[in-house]
């Protein structure tokens, strides 16, 4: 039996976070000494080998492995900083069709006994492949902008996570985890973002931590390498790391820093979506 | 007053925080988080049907909603011929 943790990184509506925060929190477990695996869902539009810097080493990916075109080994790429992190692309030709929920139950169950994470990173959406990203989930990872569609998604995200996964038609739950991204204490302290005690009233989930909105996380994907691996790790490095932290059971008090930058940054008309 | 103090009470958040209330509080009962309406058809049809030939489409199951309150309609159309209740074999 093994003792590894299944975790799908989800959250309904795109552009919130998933690809970095898989990246970031797969990178923070593996440097807590942990063996994770990466697995990209976004079948057609992949983009976890980007944001970790391994496109170019890309060869076979999981819908070659679920068609048994190629064993899993062939697949799994090594990151290039961490031993013990490694990513399994989508397909980026194949029909979203390709993936079926017995390849992919089969995938999965081979990567449980491999490594002690194996991290889903979903598509957007609920269709089939955001479906299959949490089908064997043990637990997950909502991520969500304090912003009201990304909030709305996530509860319904929620809703399927109760309903559509295996654990939850073996009568068990999916343990859940909120991670608020992008987040603007200055502008939540002025009333204009949702606060955080806001987002947590409505969903109802467990806050993993709160990432605040950061030039270094777009700097760490031009130069694909995990937020939590880039030099000079600022606040969003940080949140990430803690998170991965919490992940493993470490009971870390929740701060929400921002960098000192962000400040001037305001005050100069920085933009803030 | 200052301007500061003009920006802090005309905020959005407050008004995100309660849309958001106000609509999850629905999607959770009808649609986003079960089929409650569907169960109800199928078991309302369930129920008529013991007693009554109906067509699915007979049974019409609808919710209004409202900001205070929402209002379940029922509308069950019975062909006329029927008109008599059939009592259930099980009861003498």
């Amino acid at each position: 039996m093994s003792k590894a943790k299944v975790l799908v990184i989800t959250s309904g509506k795109g552009g919130v976070g998933k690809t970095t925060s898989t990246a970031a929190l797969g990178a923070g477990l593996a440097q807590t000494g942990q063996t994770v695996v990466v697995v990209d869902f976004d079948v057609g539009l992949r983009n976890l080998d980007l944001v970790m810097g391994a496109e170019r080493r890309v060869v076979f990916d999981l819908i070659n492995v679920i068609q048994g075109a190629a064993k899993l080994p062939q697949a799994l790429i090594r990151d290039k900083h961490l031993d013990t992190l490694w990513l399994l692309p989508a397909s980026q030709t194949r029909d979203k069709d390709a993936l079926t929920t017995k390849g992919v139950g089969t995938v999965i169950a081979e990567l449980r006994q491999k490594f002690d994470w194996v991290i889903c990173d979903s598509p957007a959406g609920i269709e089939r492949g955001a479906m299959l990203a949490m089908r064997y989930a043990d637990a997950a990872v909502i991520v969500t902008n304090p912003e009201v569609s990304s909030v709305r998604d996530s509860d319904r995200i929620i809703g399927l996570l109760d309903a559509k996964t295996e654990k939850a038609e073996r009568g068990e739950q999916v343990e859940k985890h909120l991670l608020i991204a992008r987040y603007d204490a200055g502008r939540a302290a002025r009333g204009e973002m949702l606060r955080i005690e806001d987002v947590l009233e409505i969903l109802s989930v467990p806050l993993l931590g709160v990432v605040p909105e950061s030039e270094e996380v777009l700097r760490a994907s031009n130069v694909g390498s995990p937020v939590t691996l880039c030099n000079g790790a600022g606040a969003a490095a940080r949140a990430y790391y803690d998170a991965a932290r919490r992940l493993r059971g470490e009971n870390l008090p929740i701060t929400i820093s921002t960098d000192r930058k962000s400040l001037f940054a305001r005050v100069f008309g920085r933009r803030v979506a | 007053m200052n301007v500061f103090g003009w920006i802090k009470r005309s905020g959005s958040a407050e008004v995100a925080r309660d849309r958001l209330k106000i609509l999850l509080t629905h999607e959770r009962t009808s649609g986003g988080r079960s089929d409650l309406l569907g169960v109800l058809h199928e078991e309302i049809m369930a129920v008529i049907c013991r007693h009554f030939t109906v067509a699915h489409d007979q049974v019409q199951v609808k919710m209004d909603r409202g900001v205070a309150m929402s209002k379940l309609a029922i509308d069950i159309e019975i062909p006329s011929s029927q008109g008599t209740l059939v009592a259930p074999s099980s009861i003498k």
